[in-house]
């Protein structure tokens, strides 16, 4: 209840300032356009696509996410909300912010490249459904705990990408094999491996994050 | 009488290479006023910080027992009231929502009187519905004791507590202290002659110690 609390702050807080929505959207904006004008009429392979897909997502996590605790860090409310409640109710709210935003954005980058991109054609729709929210929940859990991480370093904006990138890869290469093989129509049991990997990603991250977090909140 | 009673043994902190303090005991368990003092950079707020458990020791051990139980950590910020210049609030929301937002994540309740009483008592009740970011600096410190307050807790650290103030806040303020010390702890942190002359007890923290001086 608690970490529903801090959650509907934090989205009362970003419907106020758009800390993070404006950065997201001018990001997609950008990101998409570059790409579409790099490409002009050239025809792109369908694994270059959908890996092109997931790069998006990529730095567009990497321009927004972070700001769930950096945010908080250069408002000067830390201090405060390490007085108010627990670590578990801080990165659970955070989290669950996380999560709406990274679904909110992905959503958003999916239907646009969709409409953009002639060579994003998913056969398998629910494969890459299925990768689609098991990705989302590995890219908002690793950002969050990274976000922690970097919010009292000086140079957070270099780290937050350095840092998240070894952590992201293997969840990005399991995700741009299986958009490969959505857009191939391969079924379900062609891919249980990688839909697995997926599932692990995501319960070791969330293990790892809650073990961890209480040590990172409190130093 | 308090209920509460808090112990800390044998703390030390260091930060990269450099001791803030070592070995430092210090334990209350009547309510009243308990005083710390010590020079710039003598490490008042780190030991307040560590006492409230907003930061971890670097050794050493700190218990909060309330009615003989020790609280579990993840309880405590229910029994804790904190005013320090370093605590901010959120400057995008009203006086009035940051005290919900943060009642609320606390995981307490409080009535509209209690709120508008304290309102009242700080002089914000005209101005409870503007936004924080246009309070001034002494605004803001009168906001942190109704968001300090609100929630009834059992021990108080005012760290700096009249920074800020004019005359008639800071007599509200040795007012709100004297009148929690009748059944709570309250502990203050400050170098001002005025701040400390409440206390029943000073203890003053130099040379990487806390020595008791009543």
């Amino acid at each position: 209840m608690s970490a529903y609390a801090l959650f509907k702050k934090d989205l009362a807080s970003e419907m106020r300032t758009r800390y993070a929505i404006n950065s997201l959207a001018m990001f997609i904006v950008v990101t998409i356009s570059v790409i579409l004008f790099s490409i002009g009429n050239e025809k792109i392979s369908d694994f270059l696509s959908g890996g092109l897909f997931w790069v998006v997502i990529f730095f567009s996590a990497m321009s927004g996410l972070s700001r769930a605790f950096v945010s908080e860090e250069e408002r000067g409310t830390t201090l405060t909300l390490q007085l108010i409640a627990s670590p578990t109710t801080i990165f659970s709210g955070k989290l669950f912010f996380n999560l709406i935003l990274v679904f909110a954005m992905n959503i958003i980058i999916a239907l646009l490249y969709s409409a953009l991109f002639d060579a994003f054609i998913i056969k398998n729709l629910s494969l890459f459904i299925y990768a689609f929210i098991l990705g989302n929940i590995g890219i908002a859990i690793a950002s969050t705990l990274i976000a922690s991480i970097i919010a009292k370093a000086s140079s957070k904006g270099t780290l937050y990408p350095v840092l998240s990138f070894p952590i992201l890869l293997p969840l990005m290469l399991t995700l741009i094999d299986l958009t490969k093989q959505a857009m191939d129509g391969a079924p379900f049991q062609t891919s249980s491996v990688e839909l697995a990997i997926l599932g692990c990603y995501d319960v070791v991250m969330i293990a790892a994050s809650f073990m961890l977090f209480d040590f990172i909140w409190k130093d | 009488m308090s209920n509460f009673e808090l112990k800390a043994e044998t703390i030390t902190k260091v930060f990269g290479r450099r001791l803030i303090f070592k070995d430092v005991d210090f334990s209350c368990k009547e309510n009243g006023i308990y005083g710390i003092s010590g020079p710039n950079g003598s490490g008042k707020s780190t030991f307040l910080k560590i006492i409230t458990g907003i930061i971890s020791p670097t050794k050493g051990k700190v218990t909060h027992l309330f009615e003989g139980k020790p609280i579990d950590s993840e309880k405590l910020h229910n029994y804790i009231g904190f005013v320090a210049p370093y605590l901010a609030l959120y400057d995008e929301f009203s006086a009035v929502e940051n005290i919900h937002f943060f009642s609320k994540i606390r995981g307490l309740n409080f009535t509209q009187e209690k709120l508008e009483f304290l309102f009242h008592q700080f002089g914000l009740f005209d101005r409870k519905h503007d936004l924080v970011k246009g309070y001034s600096s002494g605004m803001k410190q009168r906001l942190k004791y109704i968001f300090a307050l609100i929630h009834s807790p059992k021990i108080l650290f005012f760290d700096e507590p009249t920074s800020n103030l004019d005359n008639s806040g800071k007599e509200k303020v040795y007012q709100t202290v004297r009148d929690e010390s009748q059944n709570n702890i309250v502990i203050i942190a400050s170098n001002e002659d005025s701040d400390l002359a409440l206390c029943s007890s000073v203890l003053e923290l130099q040379n990487f110690k806390l020595k008791t001086d009543n």
